[in-house]
């Protein structure tokens, strides 16, 4: 831009409407086009979404009764239901979560209050995202190799560690991400009354990142509530009552995959059903983590 | 920004030589001693051979434009910096005969000794009443009436406890600006330092707010030795007995309030409290 150009003297010709207004039309055409893309691809996922909750509801209601929730697995044709494959989740997600959370707490907490900018910290976050998006196949398949072939055979134990493997990350990125978002100023206040360092994590950023931290792990349960690849390996299903953790284990993901690939009808409503209690349980911690998340300070 | 500003304690006699003598005797002995303060951040100097005295239970004032160093001067007095690695500081602070920038020094008893409050308030996520007994209970372990009454004491020194004193139990974040920052001045002067360094300590709030942090600085300087760094040139008049200018690094000038603002003795500064540059 040459500073001798004045207002009011604009360089080139000048101005057509004609060709302003054929702009015009031209800009609102490709407005048009790239809104119903959008709108078309919007409505073709969601009705995706809905087709599946509409089946998954259907079929799921239809199959659930209290027998679901009174019965174990019986054989396909004698009124089974899917109560060893709750009970076995809940106590493998229960546990895993009791197990992976606190390690990424810590592993988190390192990550933003000690190793923040160090090359081992960053090192850290790396292979702790990789983690994160890794094939849960895979976290089985480590686990069957370190915990299963050397032990013996398939156990609860192994299935925990396992789903203790998948919620390690999810923790470790929440309590990073959240504990990044107090400012510096507040450690600085804690560090300036006298504090030691620990204290000012402990009671003051930990506090302050709580319900942040809490709607990690919620989350994190939700996604370990619903795994099949990583307890195939481990945990391997058991159609027999069993709350011994160093035998197989019952859950329902499991439940789900062996029955909805069976030929009896009720053994596949059953699936049907679990995998209506699946999402159930998987929308109320999602609604869960948003009312923690929300209901902050 | 005015030249005709006066001070508490500026008189009529705006001449030279008179202004100054006034001003240096009402000057206390020193409280920290700092001599041939160098400041690093990684390799950039910051400070550059700072000597200067702050005066005990008086208030010193820092001014001067954005990045002239007086908060990384602030920053060094409580060892603040110690906390993000590439900081450093060489030369001396010396506080009741320590170096208070030796690395022997243990921090936790300074930041005892040295408390701050900081731009905005920080209150911690916790009831009014365990805002001030956790900086307490780092140092003292006492019984629940003792702890009860040094609450009591602190928000009263901080000119907040009439407003609060009907919910000690209730969130500390549910106060005002100006309420959160007096209550983190209590929770300063209930640790019971001997300095308190004060950040800009108005600079985010209102002015009904900044009238009463300002009165109670006034007031708490019969206890207290305070240094505050502040964007305000009034403020400064306002509260402060010495008044220290910093320019690029530099301590430019030091001098009592009245003679700050009436007869400058560098240009810079000069130029600086009558607004041409900052």
């Amino acid at each position: 831009m040459s500073l001798s150009l004045t207002a009011g003297m604009v360089p080139g010709p000048r101005k057509d409407p004609a060709v302003a207004a054929a702009l015009g039309r031209r800009r609102k055409r490709a407005d048009r086009i790239i809104r119903s893309l959008c709108v078309a691809a919007t409505l073709v996922a969601l009705g995706f979404l809905a087709s599946i909750l509409f089946t998954l509801t259907i079929r799921g209601f239809e199959a659930m009764s209290p027998r679901v929730f009174t019965h174990i697995t019986a054989a396909p044709g004698s009124e089974g239901g899917l109560l060893n494959a709750i009970v076995g989740s809940i106590i493998q997600a229960a546990l895993g979560t009791a197990i992976g959370t606190p390690v990424g707490m810590l592993v988190g907490t390192y990550l933003a209050e000690y190793a923040r900018g160090s090359k081992f910290g960053n090192l850290v976050r790396f292979v702790s995202d990789i983690l994160l998006s890794a094939p849960s196949i895979l976290i089985g398949l480590f686990v069957y190799q370190i915990l299963v072939l050397p032990f013996g055979g398939f156990s609860g134990w192994a299935g925990v560690a396992a789903l203790a493997i998948i919620v390690i990350p999810v923790v470790v990125r929440t309590t990073e991400d959240m504990l990044n978002l107090i400012p510096n100023t507040l450690r600085e206040a804690v560090i300036g009354l006298g504090a030691p360092k620990w204290k000012m994590i402990v009671l003051i950023c930990w506090r302050s990142a709580m319900s942040g931290i809490i709607t990690g792990i919620l989350l994190a349960v939700a996604r370990v509530a619903g795994e099949t690849a990583p307890l195939l390996f481990t945990s391997l299903g058991n159609n027999a009552w069993s709350i011994d953790l160093t035998k197989p284990m019952a859950s329902l993901p499991i439940a789900i995959y062996s029955f909805a690939g069976s030929p009896f009808e009720d053994w596949i409503a059953l699936a049907w059903a679990g995998a209506l209690l699946i999402t159930l349980g998987v929308l109320g911690l999602n609604v869960l983590a948003r009312a923690v998340l929300s209901g902050r300070k | 920004m005015s030249t005709t500003t006066t001070a508490p304690g500026a008189t009529a006699t705006q001449g030279f030589g008179g202004v100054q003598a006034r001003s240096e005797a009402e000057i206390n002995p020193p409280r920290i001693a700092i001599r041939n303060l160098d400041f690093f951040y990684g390799d950039n100097r910051a400070l550059k051979s700072i000597d200067f005295d702050v005066p005990d239970r008086q208030v010193t004032g820092m001014i001067g434009p954005s990045g002239c160093g007086k908060s990384t001067l602030l920053r060094v007095l409580n060892r603040m910096y110690s906390l993000y690695p590439g900081q450093r500081a060489t030369g001396e602070v010396m506080l009741d005969g320590e170096n208070v920038i030796a690395s022997e020094t243990d921090l936790n008893a300074l930041r005892a000794k040295i408390g701050m409050v900081f731009q905005k308030p920080t209150p911690f996520p916790m009831t009014i009443f365990e805002n001030i007994a956790f900086g307490v209970r780092l140092h003292e372990k006492l019984p629940r009436a003792q702890m009860e009454e040094r609450v009591e004491w602190a928000l009263t020194r901080a000119a907040i406890w009439d407003e609060v004193k009907d919910r000690l139990d209730s969130s500390a974040l549910g106060l005002s600006g100006g309420q959160q920052q007096r209550l983190c001045i209590a929770r300063t002067i209930a640790v019971r330092p001997e300095v308190i360094l004060f950040d800009e300590p108005t600079s985010a709030l209102d002015p009904i707010s900044t009238l009463k942090i300002e009165e109670l600085i006034d007031e708490l300087k019969r206890d207290f030795t305070i240094v505050i760094v502040t964007h305000n040139m009034q403020q400064a008049a306002r509260c402060a007995d010495q008044v220290a200018f910093f320019y690029l690094g530099e301590l430019i000038e030091v001098s009592g309030a009245a003679q700050m603002f009436t007869a400058p003795k560098h240009p810079k500064t000069q130029e600086y409290i009558t607004g041409r540059f900052g």
